[in-house]
């Protein structure tokens, strides 16, 4: 028992030193001789047992030499560990298997279509999950059941070091900042500071061109004077007669947009359709269209598609975090953490009797930034 | 013999040109200690090894493209789309990569649990207090992981450039164009100009695969080298000290069950991918910048900020041609930012209160360091209550109540919420105290009834072992604040004049707030009478007027750690 060290001095080696000698050891025959207990002794706890007990038994070793440490020489149960043994190899062998299983599974399944690769997936999945846990049980009930089961103490030692270590350390500092003149020449120093500025700066200024600047591009869509707008998806323009259901709702773009997502991003527009008299104010009146409203579909929060329409109530519904808007009183916002009602298209139908734009919207849609006002 | 030879060979080649005989002996001998929260880092540890794995696969086939092309692959439903070639070739890892799906899969579920072992594992090292001295560097490494581990989780989430991840990527650029000043610019830099533009997939995957997991590698094995160097810190018990550390030597022991766990987390991971379906992105569909669904969620370490985001009142400003955000910028910075700025600066802010430089490796028992835990509760009720607004609509669908309500629920529970956990967590931890106290002085009961000569019944106790003893009495300890030296006792020492002074030694009471352990049990006395133990009786409310078993010394005399105009809390009452 030489490792139980809770008082050690702490110029002492570290008893635990002698642990690989001692695990040795113990699988030679009459290692073991002289210890306090049979080889019965269940779950023998080495390395912290009660000082005076700890003392009795150094009493028994040789002076000088590490003692051998306590372990048994064989399992304490012979018919126990064979069968763990035998636990452990079936357990390598599943993992084997599972492995080929693998492998097998990979050329035996083919993908290319969706059931085929749920098959594919479940294969090699499994096989691949077999293979682990079988390894990872083995190895555990290997060390669980086979090694002989030991707790050693290692001694901890301050962290910081010693008074004198560290005076040392600060004189060797000082020799070499003394050596190297950065005190006493100022002008090396200031000039090197001043040196190291612009390299640090030069990197930021070399992300310059990641993007253009914003300028004015956010207070403004592609929607302008005479733009048609078409059903997103179909692509085909409405005129009001298209669109005479009241209670319904379309998603509009502007026509000759479909691929730009760029623009979509902020032109995206959604249509409802109203009954005579249930609009109201704050909607403008001018900008409809036989009860026909165009709100931006760009939520005013966070710039998520404020895609859910509720007839009944006339709620518009962001789906990303819940900003509600009255969609018969100009979008107004009626619940959540949008700030701003949906800006509203002004819309008209021009000579052919199409749904077209007035102009673009008359404030910049989608979330707030800075330079709004 | 002959593997013993090469082996040895082996060796004498690499001792030889290396010398590492002398310190690979000593740390294949590393002691580690056990018990089963120490498995939590490792979980997170063998989530990223696991992440670098199938994530280095899913490079080969992965194309971090925004150029559109026309869909004609083996996914019919979506024959004919138009999308990115990013989208385009996760669909081709899915339904034409044999093992494809299951390494996207094994992946993205890697991710949740290297995040949700990150928060357990932060959350273990809190309430044992395991980030003292000389721990606090590791911490606030600790924290940075965590960072960086949020960032890495989003822009991979966001790679396949599918209609769920680029909502994400929307409402990113929402919150950076909220912020004051530089907002606009930072969003049109990090897209290349406006949303959601050609750049972000190419910018984020280079992010992705290469600066954040370079950086996390490094943190992580810089981790690693300071817990090894530093040697784990271990659970209280029976011959376990301050300056020693008990457990199974590295090898074979560590490394054989160590190794096996690494096995368990693959293989549960593998398991995962075959059954559990994750982040179908083909039922999503590519992304526009015109549709959405309903049920829109993110991974789950992202939802307190969505929850933050969906909490905060709709309040701005504009002044002078300027809008000022609060309702974004607020939620997205405040809440996250003030829980990292807090968890940093708590292993200082406790040192300064409790006037504690020591070094600590034994770690407490939650319930013996009661405010630490209180507030960590507190801090997990504010969290689990933004995080679980962050899914309202879910709950409110799923439990059929009022959307608006739970978001008004939420705006009252995370201030409301907080303060009461902090409350009911104190009590509770100062009632295990008791329960402990209780345990020590009267023993553990036996169950036998016994009845004396005199008719009366009591019951038989045996005194807690040995074991349980050192476990019941460990406590941590305080070195405490500086104390007024002389005898001039009404001048306070240095450090604790003026409010700030008075503030922190009323924090110190706080913090320091404990019931007394039996005074046999508590032999390192404190022998003056500012000894918070002193104190008993602010806790020590219950009436237990029984006579103390004989074993306990409850005269003033016998003890010594009471002073002499301060008795024993038992006898005050």
């Amino acid at each position: 028992m030489s490792d139980t060290n809770a008082h050690g001095q702490p110029g002492e080696p570290a008893r635990g030193d002698d642990l690989m000698a001692d695990l040795a050891a113990a699988g030679e025959p009459g290692a073991g001789t002289g210890r306090a207990e049979g080889p019965h002794a269940p779950h023998r706890v080495i390395g912290t047992p009660a000082p005076a007990e700890a003392r009795t038994m150094l009493a028994d070793e040789p002076e000088g030499r590490a003692a051998p440490r306590e372990l048994p020489a064989d399992p304490e149960d012979p018919v126990r560990a064979k069968r763990a043994e035998r636990v452990v190899a079936a357990l390598f062998v599943l993992a084997m298997l599972a492995g080929l299983g693998f492998i097998a599974a990979y050329v035996i399944f083919q993908v290319h279509t969706v059931n085929n690769t749920l098959h594919s997936n479940l294969a090699l999945g499994i096989t691949m999950g077999i293979a682990f846990l079988a390894l990872g049980a083995g190895a555990t009930i290997w060390v669980r059941h086979l090694m002989p089961q030991i707790e050693v103490s290692e001694e901890r030692h301050p962290l910081a070091s010693t008074p004198e270590a560290r005076a040392a350390f600060a004189e060797t500092f000082e020799e070499g900042a003394e050596a190297s003149q950065f005190v006493k020449r100022p002008l090396i120093r200031r000039t090197l500071i001043a040196a190291t500025v612009p390299v640090v700066v030069a990197p930021i200024v070399l992300l310059r061109d990641l993007g253009p600047l914003p300028e004015k591009s956010l207070d403004h869509t592609v929607w302008k004077k005479g733009t048609r707008l078409v059903v997103y998806g179909t692509n085909r323009p409405l005129t009001p007669a298209d669109f005479n259901t009241p209670g319904s709702s379309l998603s509009v773009i502007p026509e000759g947009y479909a691929e730009n997502d760029d623009a979509l991003a902020k032109a995206a527009t959604t249509l409802i359709k109203f009954r005579p008299g249930q609009l109201q104010a704050p909607t403008v009146m001018n900008w409809t269209v036989n009860d026909i409203v165009a709100y931006s579909k760009i939520c005013t929060h966070l710039g998520c598609p404020a895609a859910l329409y509720e007839q009944t109530t006339h709620h518009i519904l962001c789906p990303c975090h819940q900003s509600t808007f009255d969609a018969a009183r100009g979008a107004t916002v009626l619940f959540g953490p949008a700030t701003r009602p949906l800006p509203q298209l002004p819309l008209t139908t021009n000579a052919q009797g199409f749904l077209v734009a007035q102009s673009d919207y008359r404030e910049p849609v989608g979330p707030s930034f800075w330079e709004r006002s | 013999m002959s593997t013993n030879r090469a082996l040895e060979g082996v060796g004498t080649f690499l001792d030889d040109r290396l010398h590492g005989a002398r310190g690979i002996r000593v740390f294949l001998r590393k002691v580690f200690p056990d018990h089963w929260t120490f498995l939590l880092g490792e979980i997170a540890l063998y989530s990223f090894i696991i992440l670098l794995l199938t994530g280095t696969f899913l490079t080969l086939f992965f194309q971090p493209s925004m150029s559109t092309v026309v869909y004609h692959g083996s996914y019919t439903n979506l024959d004919g789309v138009s999308m990115s070639r990013a989208y385009d070739s996760t669909l081709n890892i899915s339904f034409d990569v044999r093992g494809g799906l299951l390494m996207r899969q094994i992946h993205h579920w890697a991710a949740d649990l290297f995040m949700a072992a990150i928060m357990a594992h932060m959350i273990r090292i809190f309430f044992t207090g395991a980030y003292r001295k000389p721990r606090e560097v590791n911490w606030l490494i600790g924290i940075i992981l965590f960072t960086l581990g949020l960032l890495e989780g989003l822009f991979g989430y966001s790679l396949p450039d599918d209609l769920l991840s680029g909502a994400g990527l929307r409402i990113l650029e929402g919150v950076l164009q909220s912020i004051p000043i530089v907002g606009t610019y930072l969003a049109y830099f990090l897209f290349g100009g406006p949303f959601p533009g050609t750049d972000i997939v190419p910018r984020m995957y280079m992010l992705h695969v290469l600066l954040i997991p370079g950086l996390i590698l490094a943190l992580v094995t810089a981790h690693l080298f300071i817990m090894v160097f530093q040697k784990h810190t271990q659970m209280p018990g029976k011959g376990r000290t301050n300056t020693n550390v008990v457990g199974q030597p590295m090898y074979p022991y560590f490394m054989a069950k160590t190794g096996a766990f690494f096995f368990f987390t693959f293989g549960i991971l593998a398991l995962a991918g075959a059954f559990a379906q994750i982040n179908p992105i083909w039922l999503y569909g590519p992304y526009n910048a015109v549709a959405m669904s309903a049920g829109s969620q993110p991974d789950f370490y992202m939802g307190m900020l969505e929850g933050a985001l969906r909490v905060f009142p709709a309040w701005q400003w504009v002044v002078f041609g300027h809008t000022f955000a609060f309702n974004v910028f607020i939620p997205a910075l405040l809440p996250l930012g003030a829980l990292f700025t807090g968890a940093a600066f708590w292993p200082f802010i406790e040192q300064w209160v409790t006037g504690d430089k020591l070094e600590h490796h034994i770690n407490d028992r939650p319930r013996n360091a009661p405010t630490r835990t209180a507030i960590g509760i507190a801090v997990i009720t504010f969290y689990g209550v933004l995080w679980a607004e962050g899914a309202n609509d879910i709950l409110a669908n799923h439990f059929d109540i009022s959307l608006y309500l739970t978001t008004e629920i939420a705006r009252i529970a995370w201030i409301v919420g907080p303060i009461f956990a902090y409350i009911i967590t104190k009590r509770i931890c100062l009632g295990l105290q008791r329960k402990d106290v209780h345990l020590l002085e009267h023993g553990v009961e036996t169950g036998i009834i016994r009845q004396l000569p005199n008719g009366e019944f009591i019951e038989e106790t045996r005194p807690v072992d040995e074991e349980a003893r050192a476990i019941l009495e460990s406590r941590p300890h305080y070195q405490g604040l500086p104390e007024a030296t002389g005898s001039d006792e009404e001048v306070p020492a240095p450090g604790m004049r003026g409010a700030i002074g008075k503030a922190r030694e009323r924090l110190y009471h706080v913090i320091t707030e404990s019931v007394p352990l039996p005074t046999n049990g508590h032999a390192d006395g404190h022998g003056n009478g500012h000894a918070i133990e002193g104190n008993g009786h602010s806790v020590e409310g219950n009436g237990h007027a029984e006579p103390a078993p004989a074993a306990v010394p409850s005269g003033p005399g016998q003890s010594g750690n009471a002073s002499d105009d301060e008795p024993p809390a038992s006898d005050q009452l």
